[in-house]
């Protein structure tokens, strides 16, 4: 199981809800998976220079002034850091490998959940009407989001384990599905310097394709070379600074639907979350086809 | 004539109304507006009545039909009347993968595209769909008709039994055991009356049969040292 929802707002207009939109789309998605939810929203720029890091501790008891007081002595913060829960936002002028390479040797229990100009990432467990509400999603604005529901089957219910994975700068990946050779891919991607927090096979799929990119491929060329590499069942959703891109494997068991009007573009695993949607009775819909990319971005 | 609005009125609700009509109904006309994707929507009848459904639905629309005639106008989600018994179901738009699934009788109009593995072991049910059809499409089939006016997909018939194939556009490729056979004209006519029943016009003059090759299900003496 698991549930995936994207939209993508094709240009800005007044009264845009997105946060709202992408809420009741999740909501939609509880019985797909009632483990956890997650969702990365693309909204307003860092200043020139700097990238929004959301960033996650696993212990409750977490001091974020003290963190913010470390972080501020080694990277110059360029925006006032919000506090949501186990998460916190921290706006600042840095490099994503050096924010890593940092955390891992002063503060190796928090986590990177998303690093990027525009990017916020907030997963959590429980239901989406809870988690999006503790992380106030109803309220976020921007041009597109990516949301996913989890229902577990091959590893831990736990936030780290949630979705959406970080797979490099303003991008991020929510999957659908479950891959059978993601322990030995883990262990190559290891060797070549990826870094993995958990033992979940998204993860993997995430490492994969950001370590691809490293290497210089293009998001498209690195979601086709999945296509050989990555073995498994799947329905991938990636956001991008711009837009998001779908991939379903060859075999495409794992449900997909796709919506467009003028106003937007809208992802689900189910038509039922695009149902919700301004318009979606006007809507073209249609299933998007095994082993093929599909990419929008704003030009 | 009824009509259930699923903004107001559960699934569940509907459903049991449609399964407590009694053989002999003379409410024979439901109209069920506001579907938004809905699961299991007019599954399991039994009576001749006549289902109207305006707006998409979702998985397993008109499963395990019996007699009744369900009509969608809009798409439908995964598992559209699979395992249907008889009567008709219809889906205006598209239809996901799977369609008609297990289909023991009865005759499933699709008049837009189905996906992957449409008419999946089918048992003898009629499926005519007026665009294309995905990959894997009547895998393990058995008995029955699968009439598409557009193209195939990869793999189509794989591993097929008795259920013929008959496909106007281009087949992307067959599945094991899966050949083309010759078109006679009781192929044609069966083909002609199918479309009539479907109310799709094609030619059936323009569609090329598929079958089964028999060598996957027959036990072949010089496999034997495979056993």
């Amino acid at each position: 199981m698991c549930g995936i929802v994207g939209l993508f707002f094709k240009q800005d207009r007044p009264g845009q809800q997105l946060g709202r939109l992408l809420a009741g789309m999740l909501a939609e998605m509880s019985e797909r998976g009632p483990d956890s939810t997650g969702f990365a929203v693309y909204g307003d720029g860092a200043p020139d220079g700097a990238a929004k890091a959301s960033l996650y501790s696993a212990d409750p008891n977490i001091d974020w002034t003290e963190v913010e007081i470390a972080l501020g002595a080694a990277f110059p913060l360029a925006a006032p850091t919000r506090v949501l829960g186990s998460h916190a936002v921290f706006v600042l002028r840095a490099g994503e490998t050096a924010l890593r390479d940092w955390l891992a040797v002063n503060l190796p229990s928090v986590r990177v959940f998303g690093f990027g100009a525009r990017i916020e990432v907030f997963k959590d467990v429980g239901l989406p009407a809870s988690v999006t509400q503790r992380y106030g999603l109803d309220a976020r604005h921007g041009s597109h989001a990516l949301g996913h529901t989890r229902m577990a089957t091959e590893s831990a219910v736990t936030t780290e384990h949630s979705h959406p994975f970080s797979t490099g700068v303003d991008l991020c990946l929510v999957h659908n599905g479950s891959l059978s050779n993601h322990n030995r891919l883990r262990r190559n991607l290891a060797r070549e310097g990826v870094r993995f927090a958990t033992d979940n096979d998204s993860e993997v799929a995430a490492g994969y394709l950001s370590h691809r990119m490293r290497q210089g491929a293009s998001l498209r060329e690195a979601l086709e070379a999945g296509l050989t590499d990555l073995d498994g069942f799947y329905t991938f959703a990636v956001g991008t600074r711009d837009g998001f891109a779908i991939l379903r494997d060859a075999i495409a068991c794992k449900p997909a639907v796709l919506g467009e009007t003028d106003d937007w573009v809208a992802m689900a695993t189910e038509y039922r979350a695009i149902a919700t949607l301004p318009g979606a009775e006007r809507a073209v819909i249609w299933e998007p086809r095994p082993a093929t990319v599909y990419h929008w971005q704003r030009h | 004539m009824s009509e259930i609005d699923l903004a107001t009125v559960p699934v569940r609700t509907l459903n049991e109304l449609l399964h407590r009509l009694p053989a002999d109904s003379n409410d024979l006309l439901w109209r069920v507006i506001n579907p938004r994707g809905a699961h299991a929507v007019a599954a399991g009848l039994t009576v001749p009545v006549q289902i109207e459904i305006d707006g998409h639905v979702g998985y397993y629309c008109a499963g395990m039909n019996e007699r009744a005639t369900v009509i969608v106008h809009g798409h439908a989600g995964t598992g559209l009347a699979e395992n249907i018994m008889s009567g008709v179901v219809r889906v205006t738009g598209n239809a996901s993968q799977s369609a008609a699934a297990s289909g023991r009788g009865g005759l499933v109009v699709i008049e837009g595209d189905a996906s992957a593995r449409c008419g999946i072991s089918m048992k003898g049910v009629d499926i005519v769909v007026g665009g294309s059809i995905g990959h894997m499409s009547a895998f393990m089939g058995q008995a029955g008709n699968l009439v598409v006016c557009g193209d195939a997909g990869a793999d189509l018939g794989d591993s097929l039994y008795e259920a013929e194939i008959f496909v106007a556009g281009a087949v992307t490729s067959l599945g094991a055991d899966c050949v083309e056979k010759d078109m006679t004209d009781a192929h044609r006519a069966r083909v002609a009356a199918l479309l009539a029943r479907a109310g799709i016009a094609a030619d059936a003059a323009g569609f090329r049969r598929y079958g089964s090759a028999r060598k996957l299900y027959h036990f072949h003496v010089d496999h034997a040292d495979a056993y």
